[in-house]
């Protein structure tokens, strides 16, 4: 399976994330630039986390208009695996590939630490591996993660079990807990915790693995014709 | 030429945590008088005359990209003014 780590003026977890593929999961993974037009060659999109053209105006406001965001419209009409991951859950919320908005943090300070997340839907093409109902322990690190919508929109995400991931103790007053959800179709997916800092027992974890896991296994599934 | 004004604030439907921290800080200086503080930005655009309509232009812009309109609401003023 090939992977696109999308790069934008900003990004700082790019790095982090092409390592979880490369190394940890060992599938095949190169940086995109963000005025690529194309995305048509990779199997899985991933946004990473940082802060795009430096938060100006919004987080995500501005990397949203650049190029490369068609051709990850173009791929998630597609159906192929999307994931946004912090400032890359953020792009995908203001593209509005996903619904709702972040706001400033609650307590109004970056929080950076390990959190733990509840599974609460284990039948998405990102949780399959693991179990519904576990507790995993994922790294945050954001000022603007307090997850935000309409109660019309909530009802709607509850309804069709979007709510993938919500933290266990609420660091950022985020609506519901909701630390991740994923889109009507389920093949995009924001999270504010980094899966991809947590993909080795020597980073203090290995929780996060299983969610690129789980992407390459329903890839396999859906795309590796059985012998 | 035109100069625009635009005001973009959180709706009032949505939590406004710097505002409440600013709301808090006011207190303890003892303005109990303040019951509440919303924060938001405030962007000047000039534009110039062209044959698309003034409003219809503004209006684009802001529901694009200078407000996000799930969370903020934005408003705006317009003044003429003639180039140096």
């Amino acid at each position: 399976m090939k992977f696109a780590v999308i790069v934008f003026p900003g990004s700082n977890c790019d790095v982090d994330m092409y390592h979880a593929i490369k190394d940890e999961l060992g599938e095949q993974v190169e940086y995109v630039w963000h005025d690529t037009e194309s995305l048509d060659e990779f199997d899985g999109i991933l946004l990473p986390g940082g802060f795009s053209y430096g938060d100006y105006l919004r987080t995500g406001a501005i990397a949203r208009f650049s190029k490369v965001m068609q051709a990850v419209v173009k791929a998630a009409e597609a159906g192929k695996p999307i994931l946004g991951v912090c400032n890359g859950f953020q792009i995908l919320l203001e593209a509005g590939l996903l619904p709702g908005a972040m706001r400033r943090n609650e307590s109004l300070s970056f929080i950076c630490k390990p959190v733990d997340l509840k599974v609460v839907n284990d039948q998405t093409m990102f949780s399959a591996a693991y179990a519904q109902g576990e507790t995993i322990s994922i790294p945050v690190a954001h000022g603007e993660g307090n997850y935000y919508c309409d109660e019309e929109t909530l009802a709607k995400l509850k309804e069709n079990n979007q709510i993938v991931f919500t933290y266990q103790d609420n660091p950022n007053g985020s609506l519901e807990d909701i630390a991740g959800i994923i889109n009507e179709n389920g093949n995009v997916l924001g999270m504010m915790p980094h899966p991809e800092r947590a993909v080795d027992e020597l980073l203090g974890g290995a929780d996060g693995l299983k969610l690129f896991q789980s992407i390459v296994r329903s890839w396999r599934e859906a795309n590796v014709v059985k012998a | 030429m035109f100069k625009v004004k635009v005001y973009v604030t959180l709706r009032e439907s949505v939590l406004d945590p710097q505002g409440k921290a600013v709301t808090h800080s006011l207190h303890s200086l003892n303005y109990p008088e303040v019951s509440d503080v919303r924060i938001g930005k405030y962007m000047e655009l000039t534009i110039e005359k062209s044959e698309r309509d003034l409003d219809e232009v503004i209006n684009e812009i802001c529901s694009k990209l200078l407000a996000n309109t799930v969370i903020e609401d934005y408003r705006y003023e317009v003044e003429e003014c003639v180039p140096q």
